[in-house]
């Protein structure tokens, strides 16, 4: 494997894990808006659990990945920066709006309703928008060349693989999300707010899969070449519809006698499968990075190759305690996420 | 020229908007950390009151810091292409490392404000260093950034291209050490003053119960010592950026003066403005061979003027106007907090006067307004270079269109949070009155 290629396969780990950590976040968000108000059930208050400690580490691993594409593939941040001027800055001004009122949300409790409906809603666009990033470096929506390149915005919100991508994020969001607060929930023994977030996993769960299915056929007209590419790999691409059907399937095996489901087992099955899901992907992606550009042409000098993955080495194993020590305090602390 | 305007005048309002959250960021969890401790030695519970409610504060404006520095990281890439392109090939290090300070800020916030009541008090403290440290380390690698602006190094710039690139030396360029620590110093300095602006702001209003003044009161004395090490250091360091800049962007130094012709026994000059047509200083007050010894250490040393560099290499002149302003409120800063603690000191007992109260009260705002000129000064007097002498703004800014929308967008972005975040922290505070914390003593 060559340096640009470990570049790559680096840069899509950091997609993958904001993928799952973005997903849990923007979902915990919208689940938070929809049972912030109910007195009946405690549904809200166990997204907020998962969130208040964890928003900050997961804006900043979206940072992280662009912070390691300017790093790694210099040229092609002067083209993702030309092209997504205008779906960006929407992002841009999306996520703050979100994370402003959900943090202003646990301060002004009176005005909660409305500011976690703002927080919730613009928190499940922001996925949607990051996701169109995908289908844009498949080629076919970006006019002329250099400094001058211009992103068909026409073009690429009439496209039916935009869109399948679109709803693929959303319910990838909700369905993660729910998985998580149904496991949350099991914790703390709240039986209601179990059976809500169980619901909403048996549903987002198929129509997830449907997506993906959208995704692949979209794909075959729009990029050939990455629908051959993926088929190719069509072993890998069974292995992931098997660990979809145990994931979603575990949600009605029975734990020891208590509730129908066993969320936990669901999350590490779906986790699996995106993670089998998304490098079959990114793998019949190369050799490019936006198409027609490769990864090769786009990568950094060596030099600073080999400083940047120094520093991520040194940096990553000097953390490893610190993120030990979050993950065992907040989000596998059963004292914690039981406590009022 | 025009799209650069627009561009420039994007990105320096989002800047300029989150470099007053990004300072509170890096300052306030030092005045957090001065009362844990403290409150640790006295175990007088009023420090405790105080930690608490600085980072409820803090908690608040990271919502509007964080993802306002969002906003700057990935605004670089789509404003200014060309130039990310460079720090791409030349200086990607401090981006990085800038994402484990952040993990270390946002890990033990984490841990400190929703696992305090799990953890040890010397745990907490080592919590609330480590997001100090973090927030430190975050402002210290952008300005890294912001140094390697000013002084290039670590590559050779061949035909447009950047080739032997040694991202270690681009890393330790010349200006790094000095700015980072006059960014640093002054960050802190303004956490400090903005709590002693609140404090006196308190001490000022009538019908106060005794154990609420005595709180404000300790509180003003932790800001003033916190806020005037920090505006002393501030101010000695500003010799050697004086120098650094002297010795690396002699234009820049010049426009900042004024100074036209190139000499020696060059004069301070403190005030007026910049006449382009005459080339003079008017209204200023000069020291004569003061700026020479400051910068070299002696009368006898050379100044350049501008006419030494082509004009249209020469910074805004106005520069002259931020310099000064900047210095200025450094300075009085300096004097606010000394005349603050030594009144305590030295007239024991006796209350502060209004006058010494009302100068607490704007500390704070001239404090932000010490940054955002210097802020400003130190970009502007780069101009029209984004990269000193390798790169210009306009070759380094987007083609994209639609800039004058996404301006119009962003002011209405920064407006509504300015106004909500100030709404959420006074309501917040109103519902949650400083006499309740002090009621829970001893219960």
């Amino acid at each position: 494997m060559n340096e640009a290629t470990l570049s790559i396969l680096l840069l899509w780990t950091f997609v993958f894990v904001y993928l799952i950590a973005g997903s849990l976040d923007f979902g915990s968000g919208f689940w938070a808006m929809v049972y912030s108000n109910r007195k009946d059930t405690l549904a809200g208050n166990i997204a907020n659990k998962y969130l208040s400690p964890a928003w900050e580490v997961t804006n900043t691993l979206l940072v992280m990945f662009v912070v390691a594409l300017v790093s790694f593939f210099p040229k092609a941040t002067f083209t993702f920066g030309t092209i997504l001027l205008v779906p960006a800055n929407l992002i841009l001004i999306l996520l703050t709006i979100r994370t402003a009122f959900m943090v202003f949300a646990y301060s002004a409790k009176e005005y909660q309703k409305i500011l976690n409906q703002i927080s919730g809603i613009t928190g499940i666009l922001i996925p949607a928008l990051l996701v169109v990033v995908l289908p844009v470096t498949h080629g076919g929506y970006v006019e002329g060349t250099g400094a001058s390149q211009q992103l068909l915005l026409g073009r690429v919100f009439t496209s039916p693989t935009v869109y399948s991508f679109i709803g693929l994020a959303i319910l990838i969001t909700l369905y993660l999300s729910s998985l998580l607060l149904a496991d949350y929930a099991k914790i703390t023994g709240d039986k209601s707010a179990y059976l809500i977030y169980r619901k909403h996993a048996m549903w987002t769960g198929p129509l997830f899969f449907l997506f993906a299915l959208f995704v692949l056929f979209a794909l075959k007209n729009e990029a050939n070449w990455l629908y051959e590419n993926m088929i190719d790999r069509w072993l890998w691409l069974l292995l992931s519809v098997i660990a979809f059907a145990i994931g979603y399937y575990s949600m009605w095996l029975k734990d020891d006698g208590k509730e129908i489901g066993r969320p936990r087992m669901a999350l590490i099955f779906i986790g699996l499968q995106l993670f089998i899901a998304s490098y079959t992907y990114g793998a019949a992606h190369l050799p490019y990075l936006i198409y027609p550009a490769t990864v090769e042409e786009s990568f950094t000098n060596i030099n600073m190759y080999r400083s940047l993955i120094m520093s991520y080495l040194i940096g990553t194993l000097l953390f490893i305690p610190a993120f030990v020590w979050h993950w065992r305090l907040f989000i596998r602390n059963e004292k914690y996420i039981r406590g009022s | 020229m025009e799209h650069v305007l627009s561009a420039r005048s994007l990105f320096g309002t989002t800047m300029g908007f989150h470099i007053i959250f990004a300072t509170l960021g890096v300052g306030l969890p030092i005045m957090m950390l001065a009362a844990e401790i403290i409150y640790q030695r006295t175990k007088d519970p009023h420090y405790a009151i105080m930690a608490k409610r600085w980072t409820k504060a803090f908690a608040v404006l990271l919502g509007v810091g964080i993802p306002t520095g969002t906003i700057a990281s990935v605004q670089l890439s789509l404003l200014w292409p060309g130039f990310m392109e460079a720090i791409g090939e030349v200086l990607a290090l401090p981006f990085q490392l800038e994402i484990y300070a952040f993990f270390l800020e946002a890990i033990f916030m984490a841990i400190y404000v929703y696992g305090a009541d799990r953890i040890s008090a010397k745990l907490r403290i080592l919590s609330l260093s480590l997001v100090s440290l973090g927030a430190l380390m975050s402002a210290v690698l952008i300005t890294n950034v912001h140094a390697w602006q000013e002084t290039p190094t670590g590559f050779e710039f061949v035909n447009g291209q950047f080739t032997n690139v040694n991202p270690w030396v681009a890393f330790f360029n010349p200006l790094f050490p000095v700015t980072a620590f006059h960014v640093a110093t002054s960050a802190s300095l303004t956490g400090a003053f903005v709590i002693a602006s609140i404090a006196g702001y308190k001490l000022l209003k009538k019908q106060r119960s005794i154990e609420e003044i005595a709180l404000h009161k300790k509180a003003v004395i932790v800001a003033l010592v916190v806020g005037g090490i920090a505006a002393l250091l501030t101010g000695l360091n500003g010799h050697s950026s004086a120098i650094g800049i002297y010795k690396y962007q002699p234009e820049k130094l010049a426009a900042a003066e004024g100074l036209f012709e190139t000499t020696a026994n060059a004069p301070l000059s403190i005030g007026g403005y910049v006449d382009p047509e005459t080339q003079t200083l008017k209204g200023a007050i000069q020291i004569p061979g003061f700026l020479s010894i400051l910068s070299t250490g002696s009368t006898s040393g050379v100044i350049r003027g501008l006419n030494d560099f082509p004009v249209e290499e020469w910074p805004p002149l106005y520069i002259h106007i931020l310099f000064n302003a900047m210095v200025g409120v450094g300075t009085l800063l300096i004097g606010i907090s000394f005349a603050g603690i030594a009144w305590k000191y030295l007239r024991k007992g006796k209350e502060y006067p209004k006058w010494l109260l009302w100068t607490f009260v704007l500390s704070g705002p001239m404090a932000i307004a010490g940054i955002e000129l210097g802020w400003v000064f130190s970009e502007i007097g780069r101009q029209p270079w984004t990269i000193y002498r390798i790169m210009r703004t306009d070759e380094a800014v987007t083609l994209t269109g639609n800039m004058g929308l996404f301006f119009l967008l962003f002011i209405g972005l920064y407006l509504l949070l300015g106004i909500t975040v100030v709404a959420v922290l006074r309501y917040y505070f109103k519902r949650h009155p400083l006499i309740h914390d002090l009621g829970k003593i001893g219960k």
